[in-house]
């Protein structure tokens, strides 16, 4: 009887999706296209931020400008949607000001590598406690398509009908040369795998970046001649999980496959840590952590 | 779920079970979850939803094993699984 009365009231009540919490649903449904990879990323992160068991007054997500930085808008905690490619700059003040906060940065590879390039490096360097989600999606999705830092070489975009002629970033490459303390790349068909890493990367003290591959279907995959489904595919079948793989082998292909997995995480004293040993020797030891 | 042999365990091992809850309105037709389901109980409906989309109906309402992977790569927070309650009250040694 119990049962036919729990059947009754759920048949009633509307459906309720288990991180509704941790979501502004009155702005639902979002902004990204059919097949966009970036919900499942940032409903990954919103997944490991509820499973860091954490109240939601302790995360702040900040994101710059861009399809992926949208998540920001869509996020039930405390959040900034700031200039392109300052979402870092933001953050870092935001972590400076208040240590106690957990910030996460969830943005596109063109904000945080193109435009906001100095300030993802810079921030690495002096390891600034934050968590950095980076998608990336290949190209200037919501300007429609332009080639961008992360274009691969011969990929075909609105600005390079011919193939693009450069050489594309290696991202965790980068993070792990200017300092970063814990490096992993996921797509986001490996969304458990991703998932536990950023829980892991929130709960690292340190700078944390990790790259998600994700599908554009209609800006990139379009002109690329690949569906929504088959990014997936690719997904699946052309990658290789090697944990501990070092970042200047991730360049291209490593035997025609993407390598993911994580590859560096090194215990580093933070920035807020230095600069209290550094600066006030003598002050505010309760917020040295 | 169909299996080529049956395992040694399958006596005292218990498969949990699942119901599949989709959000109509909020699905935008990508069929990830379609495609991705380990069991394949899901498919596209003939209907639309409110956007123009086809979402997701459940096939084989008992085949879902409450994975629960169509939640998490749902990009659009449109379908999720909860457990469901056990058949026997009695208990199990």
């Amino acid at each position: 009887m119990e049962s036919a009365k729990k059947g009754k009231t759920q048949s009633k009540q509307p459906p309720r999706h288990p991180l509704d919490d941790w979501l502004r649903t009155d702005r639902m449904p979002h902004i990204w296209c059919p097949g966009c990879g970036i919900g499942t990323a940032f409903s990954a992160c919103l997944s490991a931020m509820a499973a860091t068991g954490l109240p939601k007054e302790n995360f702040v997500m900040v994101s710059g400008i861009g399809c992926s930085a949208r998540g920001a808008g869509y996020a039930n905690v405390d959040s900034y949607h700031t200039t392109h490619g300052r979402a870092i700059p933001f953050a870092t003040g935001l972590k400076l000001a208040n240590p106690d906060l957990n910030v996460v940065v969830f943005s596109g590879d063109g904000d945080l590598f193109a435009i906001g390039g100095n300030h993802f490096i810079h921030a690495a360097r002096r390891n600034v406690d934050l968590t950095v989600v980076c998608v990336n999606n290949y190209n200037y999705g919501m300007t429609g398509g332009q080639v961008a830092a992360t274009t691969p070489h011969l990929a075909k975009t609105t600005t390079t009908p011919r193939g693009n002629p450069e050489n594309p970033f290696n991202i965790p490459l980068l993070a792990f040369a200017a300092g970063a303390a814990y490096v992993a790349r996921w797509t986001m068909l490996h969304a458990r795998d991703l998932m536990d890493s950023i829980e892991e990367a929130l709960k690292k003290p340190g700078f944390s970046f990790i790259e998600v591959l994700s599908p554009c279907p209609i800006n990139y995959g379009r002109r690329n001649k690949e569906k929504a489904l088959d990014t997936l595919h690719i997904y699946q079948e052309q990658t290789i999980i090697k944990n501990g793989a070092h970042p200047a082998e991730l360049e291209g292909r490593q035997d025609g496959k993407i390598v993911l997995g994580k590859f560096w995480d090194v215990a580093k004293p933070s920035c807020n840590e230095l600069y209290e040993k550094t600066c006030r020797p003598d002050f505010g030891k309760d917020h040295a952590a | 779920m169909k299996l080529w042999r049956v395992p040694l365990d399958a006596g005292h091992v218990k498969v949990t079970r699942g119901i599949v809850h989709v959000i109509e309105d909020r699905c935008k037709g990508c069929g990830y979850c379609i495609e991705y389901c380990p069991t394949h109980i899901l498919g596209f409906s003939k209907h639309y939803n409110k956007k123009g989309y086809h979402p997701p109906q459940i096939l084989n309402p008992d085949g879902c094993v409450h994975c629960r992977y169509c939640e998490i790569i749902c990009p659009e927070f449109a379908i999720y699984s909860v457990e469901a309650p056990k058949p026997d009250t009695q208990p199990e040694e």
